[in-house]
This record gives C-alpha cells, structure tokens and sequence, in this order.
C-alpha cells in the first residue's frame, strides 16, 4: 500500500501476524530429544507464542523456529527433561 | 405529516425515533435530561424499538455508541456542556475510527461559575476533533437535521460522525410547531445502516490498531478530504430533503437572510439568528440595507459562502455566544481567516452576546446593528465588544 | 499418553509482539481457546494493545476493537448491545484489560457493566503494573513492590499500597460469576472462560499473567513462579459463583512467601521482617477466605 489512495478510511487489520520472524529475538534455542518425549504436550500447552505444533495426538511435538522466542518455558515445565536451551549461535 | 407543538428536546426524541438507531446510550445532563426521559418512554411504549443502554457517564455513552457502531448499527447520544467535555476523548475515537455516529448537544454553557443556561462553549471546544457540527434554529430544524445528519454521516465517502447543537431553554425547553413526517417516508430517504466494514467473527478483522508514523498522516488526510467532501454532501443532502419533506435550510451550510443587497450583515449561530431576522425586517422597513448571514454548520467550514458574502457587504458584525480566551470569538476567527489572500478587506467586528444564557433583545441586535453600520462607514473602532456588560445599570435595565 | 487437555485450536496465532515468557500473552492464548472463534473482543490500552501487531498485521483470529483505556466495560456493553439489535445472542462478547485498565482508570466503566447486567465476560490479565508504559505502579502493584513509580530510594521507598480485591468490588455488585484463575492452570482457566461465556449476565475473571520484564524475573520461569503464587498464597485461585466461594486449589503445604518474592527482582529490596509481616496478611487472607467458603456453602 505504498499510495494513499488505497489505504482504507481507518486502520482495519486482515492479515496474519505470522509472517513476522520474532525467531529473530531469541538467544537461547530449544533443543528437542525426541527419545525422552513422553507426548505429554506440557510444552505446548505452555507456549506463550504459540510456536510449538502438535499434528494430532500421537505425533511429537514441533518447534517453529521462525516464531520461537526462545523464553524457555517449553524446557523448564518438560516432566523428562527433553528440551534444552542452549545458547544459539548466529552466523 | 402532522403538526405537533413540542419542545426542541421532544423533536430530538422524535427525530431519534424516525431515524431507528439500533442502539442509543446516553446519560442525564441539565438541560438534556428530557430527552432520555423520552426516549425511555418511546422504548417503554414499544414505539422505539432500539436498544437503550443507560450508562453510568456520558464518556461511557459514547464509548458505547463507538462500539456498537462497530459492530455495524446505527447509533445515537445526547449529551450537553460538562457531558460533552468528558465525551472529549471518545469524541476524537469516533472520528478517528470512522464512525457515523449522531449526536445533539443542548449546548449550555461550562462551569464554573455553574450555569445551565445557554452558551456555544461546549461545542466549540469540539471543533477539532473531526465531527461535523452543525447549530440548529428552532426545533423544526431540530427534527430535519436528525434525518439529514445520518444520512451525511453514514456515507461511504465521509464516514464521521455529526454533532447538532441547539440552545438550552430558549429550544430544548421551548414549544413550537413541528411538521413531524411519515414514518414511511424517513425509511426511504435514510435507509438501514449498511458498513462495509465491522465486527464480525465471520470475517474477523481489527479496527483501531496501532499505525506507525510511516502511514499514521495518512488515515488523518483521509479525515480531511473527508470533511471537504462533506460540504458538497451537507448541500446535496439539503436539497434532497427538500424534494422529499418541502423544507430547506439555506444551502444546507449557511442561510442568508436579505443579504441581497446588503450593505452591512450580522452572521449568527443558533437561536440569536431569529432575533436578528425579526430586526432585519424592521430595519428594512425603515429603509437601512441590512441582513442577516446563519452559519448553519461550523465544519466543515463554509468558507466559500462566506467568502461569497463578504464581496457584496461593506462590514461584517458576528454574533458571538462564547470567546476563544485569548483572541477572539470562534466564528470572527474562522471568518476572517477564510477571508485572507482573497483580496476582500472589510471591516470585521465581534460582538460577546448572550453568554450563559443573557437574553439577546430586539434592542440588543437594533444596537449592534447601528454600531456595524457606523464601522462600515468609519472604519473599524475596536475588534471585539463585549456588548452590555453591567456598568452601573442593573441586570433588568440591561435587559 | 497423548492427549490435549485444552482445546486444540489455535486463535491467536504467532509473531505477536509479547514478550520472552510473557504471562498475559499464554492467558490470550487459551482465552481464545476457549472461546472459539464466534467471539467478539474488545481491547482497551494495555499490552494487548499493541502485541497483536501493527496494522495490517493482528495475531488474532477473532474480531477485535481496540478502544481507549478507561472503557472496557462501556466497549462490551455497546457491542452487545448492537448483537442484540442484530439478533446474534449467541456470539461471545469478551472485554480484556490489563489491571491498570480495569483496577484504576476502567474501574467506572466495569462497575456499570456489571451493574447493567450486560451479557460480556470481563477478562483482566493482571501483571500487578502498568507494564505497557514501562513498569509503572497500578492499585493492583502488591505492597513492597519496585516499579518505576515506586523506586528504591532512601527516604522514598516502594509500593506502600495494598493490593486492591477486585473480586470483593465485583462480588459486591451481586455479579452471577467472578474468578482468579493463573496461566499455570490451563484447564482450570479454560474451564473458568467457558463457565463465564455459559451465563447469561456479567462475568469477571482475574489472571494472574507473570511478566518477566515488569517483575524482574527469568522469562522461563513465568509458570513455576506462577505456580508459587498459589501456594505461598500471594494469589489464591478461587471462584465466586453467585455469592458462593469456591477455592479452586488449596496448597498441600504452604511455601514461604520470601521464596516466591526473592526470584523477583521487584522484591529483592525487602527485608525479612517486611515479607513475614506480608505473609502473616496473606496469611489472615486465605483464612478469611476459607472462612468465606465454609460459610457462602452452608445451607
């Protein structure tokens, strides 16, 4: 929308927040074993950003690293230990 | 059409009922509270079938009206003088957001010192906030401009909201003849509300988001090119309304009253505006060249007509009803600004009448009108007089 | 085991602007899971505000309206209102504020709406601050807390307010359901969302949303510190269900206080005795509302 004409009267929002990368803010990044996962889908329920994906209900859990903030949560509620946070390296 | 002789605050009520707001939400305020007693009592009666939410403040009532016009109605409020001033905030949110939202103000004038009585105050101080504004003369045009006013609003091409003032007591109090129209004919001249955009969990969307600074100056052009287009429509409309209902109000924006051939012209807003017509006439008669200039509606501002006007007159007096403290009154600001770089150099004066409610006179406009013919003649003595103040008479000789 | 214990879909979607672990960003999520998509809300100025995304992007999937700070409860009602008008009765209504937004400056305007009886649930997502404008005290801040407003400072110190009971302000009104609820506790808030939606009539709920930014504490710990609110009763999880307590979760043993308080950074100034003398008041608090649970109970 680059000319004026084509913007409407007011503000009005219709499109999807999900093409911003807020991956881009994380330091630490979530490192799954998907051996320990028990399918509990404690991390998923826990995600503030909505950033962990669950098929259906026997699939293991799936990190979207381009929305993933990387706050940690998912690793400190999992009862098995199956997720770390370690520092990301950025090239 | 039937012919009923009610208060301004009645035709207000009536106006409301014919233009079927699905949601109306107001609070009490002197001298506006009969107009909510009304309204109740219509959707008591089962003659308005509206949704009447009664809010615990006036900032509350129009923030209901915001939200419900969102979600797609047509919405209306009433409010007066310390109402209005706490709508301030939600009165830009209305514009802003787009919203077609009517409102009467009984303009009454801001304490302190207290006061119930008549002033412009309320509305003035409104006047940037993107609302149409427009002052009422008597209650006939109370009613008409209630059905005019949505029908202006709710264009695609403007979409802001309308304000109508009327002055307390001297309308909101007064009785006069009304030709209330068919109920049949007002649901053909102002069809149901139809927004292309508002809440819908069929099809979510956002409304009122934040906007970087990148874009935030454009949506504000848009209220501007807007509010321009709102004169061309306040005309249309005018002459529409008298295809259909036989009455009209000037050009829709302004009125004049005899300014033919006028030599020297009062501009007044409200109820002042019949007082000067009654003087005209008699002026007229004894043969001095003066008229009368209503400025029906205050934004968008008529500057074309006024323009128009100051070519054919030798001076200008403007009846003010409130002052902007530190210049001038309201109107004589505005008007002489439109007047700048057009090569018009005429004496402009203001004249302070009728403050909180003092009763303008015959006497009172015969005087005023002496006064702007000796300016047209001498030149301009003083910008603006503050006409009548006590100086050793009492109140009831002044008056 | 696989098995979600709260609803799958997902309407809020990601690429929000919340916060790392941010509390009233988990509590919109399952909000909106509960809720579905037949659900209008409205946001006054808050967080929430701003973290849908700048226009034209939201993160939300429903319709929403933002609206000026104090008019949460004037926004929902208008709204319903217009349902009404429209015959659509069964569209959720949701009001969401922040505590600024609901305990100060949109106290007047919830109090009408719950008193007009407006069919809307009222959702405050409480952060104990005004998080949006930079960690300001609100009358929701607990007593002894560090904000921007409430510096540590040698003469001037902290917060020196109470915290204000906003479920007693809506139980006062005869509300038909009022409830905390805590983003540790997805099922017992989704629970709560879909109760209040069932009634007929005004619904409150307070959640309580850890902020990492505001308290000073690590982002990945927002659920475990959530969850010590519970149980060194610093933020009961009860219900009201019209004039009937009901505690949803009482600890099997009570933590100190001082344990929940010292991973905050907002709290770290504070001395022993200054937190046992807060703990014996959250102390008399739970007492006063077991006793409420025993007595609204009775027949």
């Amino acid at each position: 929308m680059s000319k004026h004409q084509d913007i409407p009267l007011t503000p009005i929002n219709t499109e999807s927040s999900e093409k911003v990368r807020t991956g881009d803010w994380r330091t630490y990044i979530p490192v799954f074993d998907a051996e320990k996962c028990i399918k509990c889908y404690i991390c998923w329920k826990y995600c503030p950003d909505a950033a962990i994906k669950v098929k259906d209900e026997e699939s293991l859990p799936e990190w979207d690293l381009f929305h993933c903030k990387g706050c940690g949560i998912c690793a400190e509620e999992c009862p098995k230990d199956a997720i770390e946070m370690i520092l990301e390296e950025v090239e | 059409m039937v012919k009923q002789v009610i208060t301004g605050n009645m035709a207000t009520a009536m106006g409301t009922r014919l233009c079927r707001p699905a949601v109306i939400s107001a609070y009490p305020i002197t001298p506006q509270t009969t107009i909510v007693e009304y309204i109740a009592d219509f959707v008591a009666d089962g003659t308005l079938k509206t949704q009447y939410v009664k809010v615990e403040s006036e900032h509350s009532a129009m923030s209901c009206c915001i939200s419900a016009s969102n979600t797609g109605v047509r919405t209306f409020t009433a409010t007066s003088a310390h109402g209005l001033l706490l709508m301030h905030e939600m009165l830009e949110w209305a514009a802003g957001a787009r919203l077609p939202i009517v409102l009467v103000n009984v303009n009454r004038a801001n304490g302190p010192p207290w006061s119930v009585w008549a002033d412009h105050h309320d509305t003035i101080m409104q006047r940037d906030t993107g609302w149409m504004s427009i002052f009422c003369e008597n209650n006939q045009e109370i009613l008409d401009s209630m059905i005019m006013a949505f029908k202006v609003a709710e264009d695609p091409d403007i979409m802001l909201p309308m304000m109508l003032s009327e002055d307390a007591f001297y309308l909101s109090h007064t009785s006069e003849p009304v030709d209330v129209p068919d109920q049949a004919l007002v649901d053909k001249f102002l069809p149901e509300y139809k927004p292309e955009h508002f809440l819908d969990p069929e099809n979510p969307k956002g409304f009122g988001s934040l906007v970087m600074p990148p874009q935030y100056m454009e949506f504000r052009y848009k209220m501007a090119e807007s509010m321009d287009l709102a004169r061309e429509k306040i005309r249309k409309v005018n002459d529409e309304f008298y295809e259909v209902f036989g009455r009209k109000y000037g050009n829709g924006l302004i009125e004049e009253y005899r300014c033919d051939d006028a030599e020297v012209v009062l501009v007044g807003a409200g109820t002042n505006a019949s007082t000067v017509r009654e003087v005209v006439d008699r002026m007229r008669d004894e043969g001095h060249k003066v008229g009368l200039a209503r400025l029906r509606c205050f934004r968008p501002f008529p500057y074309e007509e006024i323009r128009d006007l100051a070519k054919r007159v030798k001076a200008i007096g403007v009846f003010e009803r409130t002052y902007t403290f530190g210049y001038q009154g309201p109107f004589t600001a505005e008007i002489k600004g439109a007047l700048y770089g057009t090569g018009v150099d005429i004496p402009i004066k203001n004249y302070l009448l009728g403050i909180g409610g003092r009763d303008i006179r015959t006497k009172h406009v015969r005087a005023v009108f002496e006064d702007i013919m000796k300016v047209a003649e001498q030149g301009l003595d003083q910008e603006t007089k503050w006409f009548g103040l006590l100086d050793g008479n009492t109140p009831e000789e002044e008056l | 085991m696989g098995k979600l214990t709260i609803p799958e879909q997902e309407l809020m979607r990601p690429g929000h602007m919340g916060c790392l672990g941010c509390g009233g960003t988990l509590a919109m999520r399952l909000a909106l899971k509960a809720a579905g998509p037949d659900t209008i809300i409205s946001i006054p100025a808050c967080c929430w505000a701003v973290m849908p995304g700048v226009w034209p992007n939201t993160c939300m999937g429903i319709p929403m309206l933002y609206t000026a700070f104090e008019v949460t409860g004037a926004s929902i009602s208008g709204i319903r209102a217009a349902l009404d008008a429209k015959g659509k009765k069964d569209t959720n209504v949701i009001g969401w504020a922040g505590d600024g937004g609901t305990f100060d400056i949109g106290l007047q305007a919830l109090s009408g709406m719950v008193e007009r009886g407006t069919n809307a649930l009222y959702i405050c997502y409480d952060n104990e601050a005004y998080m949006n404008t930079g960690i300001q005290r609100s009358s929701s801040t607990p007593e002894g807390a560090w904000t921007t407003t409430t510096p540590v400072g040698t003469e001037n110190y902290w917060e020196q307010g109470r915290k204000k009971d906003m479920i007693s302000i809506m139980v006062a009104h005869g509300i038909p359901y009022a409830a905390t609820a805590n983003v540790a506790y997805p099922e017992d808030f989704v629970r709560k969302v879909q109760k209040a939606l069932s009634i007929d009539g005004p619904t409150y709920l307070q959640i309580f949303a850890p902020c990492p930014t505001g308290w000073k504490s690590q982002p990945a710990k927002s659920i475990k510190l959530a969850k010590e609110a519970i149980t060194s009763l610093a933020y009961p999880m009860y219900e009201v269900e019209n004039g009937v307590y009901k505690i949803n979760r009482k600890p099997k043993e009570q933590t100190p206080l001082k344990d929940y308080m010292l991973k905050q950074g907002r709290f770290r100034h504070l001395t022993e005795e200054f937190i046992e003398e807060q703990q014996k008041m959250l102390e008399a608090n739970w007492k006063r509302l077991l006793k409420l649970e025993e007595i609204t109970n009775e027949e």
